[in-house]
């Protein structure tokens, strides 16, 4: 928090650290519910170390951007205590884990963005947040070498495999315009060197996924537009779910710790 | 995947610091190696216990019979001279 910052407007850039930290959140919590239901055990714990690192990045951007706001908010109170419409994760995060396929497919489609977003971020003028990027890049890196691990045993799998996969790509692709669509929050964070071009951050993401899935033997799917907000505060209908339980108990023993 | 429908098992090795040896720390199922590398980062890494690890399939390694053990180990029991202990040693060496 330098005179960059200090030229920003302070909602700008809580706004836009929101975003990075509830998709993280909420992408986390989605993968904690893997737990006790994972294929095998060893799955289970490797799921669980992706969600606890999603949860830790939360942390560390939930903070700040309770810093960034200035109005004594911690990031237990932005986690637990905000609305449905507050939530500024792109939507793909929200989605239902569905089957193990459907899980790793959403993970591979984020961990590259997220991949992509944070190795230039650890340029950013904002120094909070390239220390941040420079600590998850190395999470992530290794969230995907175990995700596209998984796509590529699955689509160059058994029939059955390739087919789930195939479809749960289908099925979640569109949601990954999203990530791309840049607004003006997005614009004003990359002229003022916070945060890089998002078409720069689209244009390695296709490269790096086209090369998952071609050797995933995965067809990749046509782009079809989309009319999903997640990270204007409109969600699809899973949010509300997932909140639920996420906020349950913060909401039931307001400020319980342990 | 194994006819019983686990997947393969694999012995894990782990590397505590430079210079030391892998130590057999446990096995585990994955399909194939890259995976048993993953699982075993997550299942026997987690507290900073290596920096390297090695995986090898369980079906790989050879073991010797416990049937055999009075042949194979029992005849050294007897050379006590194999063990060095009939030197001398300098006062000036100070770590042999």
């Amino acid at each position: 928090m330098s005179g960059v910052a200090a030229k920003i407007e302070a909602p700008d850039l809580f706004r836009y650290v929101l975003r990075l930290g509830d998709l993280s959140l909420v992408l986390g919590q989605r993968l904690g519910e893997w737990v006790g239901h994972s294929p095998a055990l060893e799955e289970d714990l490797g799921l669980a170390n992706i969600a606890l690192d999603m949860i830790g990045q939360a942390r560390l951007l939930l903070s700040y951007a309770g810093e960034v706001e200035g109005r004594g908010r911690g990031e237990d109170e932005i986690a637990f205590l905000r609305e449905h419409g507050d939530y500024l994760n792109p939507i793909l995060a929200e989605q239902p884990n569905g089957d193990f396929g459907q899980t790793i497919v959403r993970q591979v489609l984020i961990d590259v963005f997220q991949l992509e977003l944070y190795e230039r971020m650890t340029r950013s003028t904002d120094e909070r947040l390239a220390a941040i990027a420079a600590k998850s890049v190395k999470e992530i890196r290794y969230h995907l070498r175990y995700s596209s691990g998984w796509l590529v045993r699955l689509g160059d799998g058994t029939a059955e495999s390739h087919a789930r996969v195939q479809a749960a790509l289908e099925s979640l692709w569109s949601y990954t315009v999203e990530f791309f669509a840049e607004d003006q929050l997005d614009a004003r964070m990359a002229e003022r060197g916070v945060a890089p071009r998002l078409s720069e951050v689209q244009a390695a993401w296709a490269q790096r996924i086209d090369e998952i899935l071609t050797e995933a033997t995965l067809q990749r799917p046509r782009d079809r537009p989309h009319s999903w907000h997640g990270k204007r505060g409109q969600h699809s209908e899973h949010l509300g779910y997932l909140l639920a339980e996420m906020q349950h108990l913060q909401r039931t023993y307001p400020g319980a710790r342990w | 995947m194994e006819h019983n429908g686990q997947w393969p098992l694999y012995e894990v090795f782990v590397r505590a610091r430079g210079g030391l040896d892998h130590k057999h720390v446990g096995s585990l199922h994955a399909a194939d190696a890259r995976m048993a590398i993953d699982h075993a980062r997550d299942l026997y890494t987690r507290r900073l216990e290596g920096i390297s690890i090695w995986v090898v399939p369980s079906k790989d390694i050879t073991a010797s019979d416990p049937a055999e053990t009075d042949s194979l180990f029992e005849p050294a029991r007897d050379k006590i001279y194999r063990h060095p202990t009939f030197y001398d040693i300098p006062d000036e060496v100070k770590t042999l």
